[in-house]
């Protein structure tokens, strides 16, 4: 019965479904062949550049999860990376140096505290939820600033990025770049599969309206739960994988600014798409790359544009795109 | 651990909770009448205290400084809300979040191109540079003080403002439901540019109070800014009552557990952990106050009626 509500009329439908697959087979094929363009051009710096907007896709795609399919707008998504870091960079500071435990910590690390705050903040609404999730992530920023044996302030130098079963796979960067593009690959394929899933119609549903879902008889928190706590492991993924690149840890990785730059990718890529969130990710760090070669103050300029981003070009850049498309779509 | 130390570590506290308000009190108001995030808020109480160390390079006076700072203030609150806050009012709160986030950026760095990455100093008014003898043995500078006799003044005031006249009366409906005003005829435009540009002085008036005894530099506003949602998240969003309370409420918390934390945990455990461990729960004090008081009213302290 709740599949009839969510049924699609069938000719957009299978536009949609065409459109699911195009958009990310050609975003995942660009992803492949870069390690190859650069190596033929050499261009070492794409490697390093695409990498680090794969890290941060990871994140995007896990907070598209909560924000564009389930309404919940937090904005203390850093944190999440800041413990999948924090993992990495304090497990090798003890002599632990390797994937198999330190991957699984960042993740569990990561889901505790979405678990805890969670309950917390989805006990409010609106903007309440976001001014808390605000806070909670500041509260870990603070923590880790507070550290002293860990670096404090400073942050704390990883020795050598991690091993996996003592395998140095990770070493050469072509290999972890190879790495992150499969995290990313899983990431996205699994959330793709969440939000298709029941479990996935009961959030959207939730996010449309949470007391009619309420009322048909879920129990709209726990999906909710779920779907945050989810989300939370995931971007601890991603901070796993930002600490074994940088092989450095700071709590500037947490601050709430880093927070609003998650936002501001999937917004930039529009949200509820998940493919969206990578080519937010892509978006704003090539824009922050470009942007910092013309001058040091690059955000005088970006700022704006996000603001008028905002004000004139709802649904982000795909938004932008799709507009465009049906635009010409109308005369051919 | 003194009675002196404690006494002198609550007046800290009390000026913090006093500063807190400031900030929140325009934030709330905001947010209660127009339910509008509003992201940028720590970046105008930082536009206040460069305008002010401006002005003071002008006048070479503190008092005109300030009175020319605050007039500045309210005109840069007023631009803003022209140019860009009056088209996210009907908007999702995500796109407040993103504009406000936006204007952060641009004026976070357009500051640091105008006046260098460098913190600057204003001076504190000559009259109020000492400190005083509150018992035996115990100075405690004047400037806090009047920090402290500032913010309560504001406090009466927007008291007397909100609950005894006529704007105030509209505000306090609008809070309750600004729909519901503008069917009675109410120019809620107008009220909104209002209290949006008395919410920036507000905010700019804290950061020229504050800049004597802290720097004025770029990115000064975005840690307080925080500091300043819970307050409002913990009194209750739209509640000037509430942002009193739980400011005064986190100022004491935070000092308090940020002086005494070690020497508390010393009590129960060795030295050495207890430096470790100190710092980190007294960072974390305020926002476990904040989970336990949510947890159990998720609407705050002192929710604002209708809402």
């Amino acid at each position: 019965m709740a599949g009839a509500i969510f049924a699609t009329p069938s000719a957009a439908g299978r536009l949609r479904s065409r459109r699911d697959m195009v958009v990310p087979a050609l975003i995942f094929l660009v992803l492949v062949l870069v390690p190859a363009f650069a190596a033929a051009t050499a261009q070492k710096f794409l490697i390093d550049l695409t990498a680090r907007i794969m890290i941060f896709a990871v994140a995007a795609v896990a907070l598209d999860l909560v924000v564009g399919y389930g309404g919940m707008i937090s904005f203390g998504h850093a944190a999440f990376i800041g413990l999948g870091a924090y993992a990495v960079g304090i497990l090798s500071a003890e002599g632990v140096g390797d994937a198999l435990i330190a991957l699984p910590v960042a993740i569990l690390a990561a889901t505790l505290f979405a678990w805890i705050t969670g309950i917390v903040c989805l006990g409010t609404k609106g903007a309440y939820f976001i001014m808390i999730t605000l806070a909670f992530g500041q509260m870990i920023y603070f923590v880790a600033t507070s550290l002293a044996p860990y670096g404090g302030d400073n942050g704390l130098t990883i020795d050598a990025r991690d091993t996996v079963a003592g395998l140095p796979l990770f070493k050469s960067d072509t290999n972890f770049y190879y790495v992150i593009l499969l995290s990313l690959l899983a990431t996205y394929a699994f959330c793709r599969a969440l939000v298709a899933s029941r479990f996935g119609r009961v959030l959207r549903g939730a996010k449309d309206n949470a007391s009619r879902m309420a009322t048909i008889g879920f129990d709209v928190r726990r999906y909710q739960l779920v779907g945050y706590v989810i989300s939370g492991g995931l971007t601890g993924l991603s901070g796993f994988l930002l600490a074994n690149s940088t092989e450095f840890v700071s709590p500037a990785y947490m601050s709430w600014q880093r927070s609003g730059e998650l936002i501001v990718m999937i917004i930039l890529g529009g949200i509820g798409t998940l493919d969206g969130a990578i080519i937010g990710a892509a978006a704003y760090l090539v824009a922050e790359e470009w942007l910092s070669t013309l001058t040091e103050n690059w955000q005088v300029i970006f700022g704006p544009v996000l603001v008028l981003i905002v004000l004139f070009a709802r649904g982000g850049l795909i938004g932008l795109c799709v507009r465009f498309w049906r635009r010409r779509g109308a005369f051919s | 651990m003194s009675g002196a130390l404690v006494l002198i570590q609550v007046l800290n506290g009390l000026q913090f909770g006093v500063l807190l308000f400031l900030i929140a009190a325009g934030l709330t108001l905001v947010f209660g009448v127009m339910d509008f995030i509003n992201l940028a808020y720590g970046v105008q109480y930082m536009v206040g205290a460069y305008l002010a160390v401006m002005f003071y390079g002008v006048f070479g006076n503190f008092f005109a400084a300030l009175g020319a700072a605050l007039l500045a203030a309210l005109l840069f609150g007023l631009l803003l809300e022209f140019l860009v806050f009056r088209r996210l009012y009907g908007r999702d709160h995500l796109d407040q979040v993103m504009a406000t986030f936006g204007i952060i950026l641009f004026l976070n760095h357009a500051v640091r191109m105008v006046w260098g990455a460098a913190p600057l100093t204003l001076p504190m008014p000559d009259v109020f540079s000492g400190s005083i003898v509150l018992m035996d043995g115990l100075l405690y500078p004047v400037w806090r003080l009047v920090i402290i006799a500032a913010g309560l003044a504001v406090a009466a005031g927007l008291y007397i403002l909100v609950s005894h006249t006529r704007l105030g009366m509209l505000v306090r409906a609008g809070a309750a439901n600004a729909r519901m005003v503008s069917a009675l005829g109410v120019n809620i435009e107008r009220l909104f540019m209002i209290v949006f540009g008395f919410g920036t002085m507000l905010a700019g008036f804290a950061g020229i109070m504050i800049a004597p005894i802290l720097s004025v530099e770029p990115g000064m506003g975005d840690n307080i800014l925080i500091l300043a949602f819970v307050v409002i998240v913990i009194g209750g969003i739209g509640s000037i009552r509430g942002a009193f309370m739980a400011a005064l409420l986190i100022g004491l918390v935070d000092t308090l557990g940020r002086s005494f934390s070690v020497d508390i945990l010393r009590l129960v455990m060795a030295p050495s952990p207890a430096r470790t461990v100190g710092p980190a729960i007294a960072s974390m004090a305020i926002y476990l106050l904040m989970a336990i008081v949510l947890y159990f009213r998720p609407a705050g302290l002192f929710p604002a009626k209708g809402r």
